[in-house]
């Protein structure tokens, strides 16, 4: 057992990695890409890397500049320190943590359904004036969302919804990205299949359920990640149409931490903590869903 | 009498025939309608479909994006109410606002030429390259590729800051030092001659974003039985493949990431002040219309004129997204 000088639970991993490696063996062209990307790969997640080390250094390196991408003499400093700000503050941190993870899962369950819903007639049903309806929703996705601001906000306010949950999460519904990007997906589907499925005396709704969703899960699942990534970093809902302090979420509690200090440094470890608990649901959302992505397209019969 | 009682006997006539016409007129009118309803009936399940977005999307893009459009004729400065004054801030923008025509304009177009078209191709190139891995591979490349966007600007300014630096600290200061290739440390993001380079180099690092994901769903979306098809008959390469089979297999994908690489790289606007670190950039240098938009709206306050410009980008962003529809896209989505 202690042949490698590893524990049991070592030579376990060992073992699965060697199985691993073994199921997915590379040709020359696949080593050689496998290195080049390796290089790339460490590149672009520098900035895990540094989000991941910040939250554990201690003051007297959070300053260092240029900043280490390691942390040398870890600590857990900041993430009391991150507790004893949110145990003085007036809301406590769960209410804002409740919020966020409300909006966040309202949020992305609406829009993957609403979304999904909208690009099948687009795409296969052909109504009158599906034309129009596309062109529109493409157009408004060009428009510079600053200027939209105050008309936004004056609409809001006039459906009195100022202050509730329905100002966090019906704005979110209207993502023209994700209408767009199910309707590509699902313009690939041939109309093929979908007649089969209506000769067999399915619905439109079963056709849609049974066979639309499961072929474009793919895309259904990017359109989740990216709805995640919007609904949990969302901090311009709680800003503009939230008055009390326990309708907000958890990233404009970020942002009153560091902001109205007297200097910069206080409080610069909490935030540091704060961005690594804001960042790690985002990271494992982005593995778990993109895994789906790529196991739905090795087990799909249709492709 | 009888004149009287013929009049009167025409006048029915002609009564009663226009009065016919009349209803026959309403009745097909009527039938058009009941026609037009039965087809909109008949399409009752898309138009219940759509509903809950196109409900939300009306009241939460649509009608500000037309309140906006409208506050582009007007004087707003955001308290007062505003003041119509027709097509006088266009005007203005396009035959006295230097800054815009001087800097905000030819630098956006500097810009999205090269970000959106290279950015374009990249996602594409890395998309292929993961997709060519294995399974388990592919999820930590995908992750490792889509990272800048996922820790959306938090982080780009601090990897890109000290590397960029204008001092010998600098990463990439110290490193060309140190290879002899400068002889004096140079300024990459306070310089005017080196902030759009740097400004696009950061740009391209942190554009695989949604495009990219589609493309690679896209990709991997494609049938296997055609690559094996298309060996049958005769393709070779691995670049004949991606040609023959690849793209055109996918090119839902690839307009979805042509569309999004323009939004994206017009809708730019905040790295050329977070990487030079003052607003506006040195000498305008990284000026790009978004910030124009946003000194006018949100520094000076004049809303009407911020709309004006954000209905003209709009404009500019349509043209070249009929291009790019030229380039890639079906017959059929015209």
């Amino acid at each position: 057992m202690k042949r490698n000088g590893f524990t049991p639970g070592l030579q376990n991993v060992w073992k699965q990695a060697k199985r691993l490696a073994r199921e997915n063996r590379l040709d020359g062209f696949q080593k050689a890409l496998t290195l080049l990307m390796l290089l790339l790969a460490a590149f672009m997640l520098l900035p895990i890397v540094y989000i991941v080390g910040h939250a554990f250094k201690p003051y007297h390196e959070l300053f260092v500049y240029p900043p280490n991408f390691f942390v040398r003499e870890p600590t857990l400093q900041n993430f009391t320190e991150l507790f004893l700000v949110a145990a003085n503050s007036t809301v406590p941190m769960s209410r804002y943590l409740f919020n966020s993870a409300i909006i966040t899962i309202a949020g992305v369950a609406g829009v993957t359904i609403v979304s999904a819903m909208c690009a099948y007639p687009i795409s296969k049903l052909k109504f009158p004036g599906h034309k129009q309806v596309f062109a529109l929703v493409l157009l408004t996705l060009m428009f510079a969302p600053e200027v939209m601001q105050i008309p936004r906000y004056l609409v809001v306010s006039r459906l009195g919804i100022m202050n509730t949950y329905w100002a966090h999460i019906l704005p979110l519904l209207a993502m023209p990205v994700g209408v767009f990007l199910l309707k590509q997906f699902i313009d690939q589907l041939p109309n093929d299949l979908l007649e089969a499925a209506r000769m067999d005396g399915a619905g439109e709704l079963v056709v849609f359920l049974r066979v639309v969703i499961p072929v474009c899960m793919p895309a259904v699942a990017t359109v989740a990640i990216l709805t995640f990534q919007n609904a949990w970093g969302n901090v311009e809902t709680s800003s503009l149409f939230m008055q009390d302090d326990d309708m907000k979420n958890f990233p404009f509690f970020l942002t009153t931490l560091t902001s109205n200090q007297a200097n910069l440094v206080a409080r610069q470890g909490a935030a540091a903590a704060a961005a690594l608990i804001m960042f790690v649901p985002n990271l494992v959302i982005f593995l778990f869903l993109q895994g789906k992505v790529i196991a739905t397209m090795a087990h799909s019969g249709i492709k | 009498m009888f004149d009287k009682t013929s009049q009167m006997a025409l006048d029915a006539a002609t009564s009663g025939a226009a009065g016919k016409l009349r209803t026959e007129a309403r009745s097909r009118a009527r039938s058009k309608a009941r026609g037009l309803l039965a087809v909109l009936w008949a399409h009752r399940f898309s138009y219940l479909f759509i509903a809950p977005f196109m409900l939300s999307f009306t009241a939460f893009i649509l009608i500000p994006v037309l309140a906006a459009v409208g506050l582009s004729f007007t004087y707003f400065n955001a308290i007062q109410p505003p003041r119509f004054i027709g097509w006088q801030n266009y005007q203005y923008l396009l035959s006295q606002d230097l800054l815009f025509l001087k800097y905000a304009l030819p630098n956006t177009f500097q810009f999205a030429l090269l970000v959106g078209p290279c950015g374009y191709a990249a996602a594409f190139l890395l998309a292929w390259l993961i997709s060519q891995l294995p399974g388990t591979l592919r999820r930590w490349f995908a992750l490792a590729m889509y990272t800048p966007s996922l820790t959306a600007g938090i982080a780009m300014s601090i990897v890109w800051l000290p590397m960029l630096t204008g001092d010998r600290i600098g990463y990439l200061n110290s490193l060309l030092l140190q290879l002899g290739l400068i002889d004096v440390p140079k300024l990459w993001v306070t310089d005017k001659d080196y902030l759009m380079n740097s400004m696009i180099v950061v740009t391209l690092w942190s554009s695989m974003g949604v495009g990219f994901l589609a493309m690679l769903a896209g990709i991997l979306n494609v049938n296997k039985e055609l690559y094996e098809a298309g060996k049958l008959d005769g393709i070779g390469s691995r670049l004949q493949e991606i040609w023959y089979i690849t793209i055109p297999s996918m090119k839902p994908q690839m307009l979805f990431g042509a569309v999004m690489a323009i939004v994206s790289t017009f809708k730019a606007g905040a790295i050329g002040v977070e990487l030079s670190g003052t607003n506006p950039t040195p000498e305008y240098a990284g000026h790009l219309i978004i910030n124009h938009i946003d000194d006018y709206g949100f520094i000076r306050f004049e809303m009407g004129y911020a709309a004006a410009i954000s209905v003209f980008l709009l404009i500019l962003m349509y043209l070249s997204n009929k291009l790019s529809w030229g380039l890639f896209g079906s017959r059929e989505d015209e």
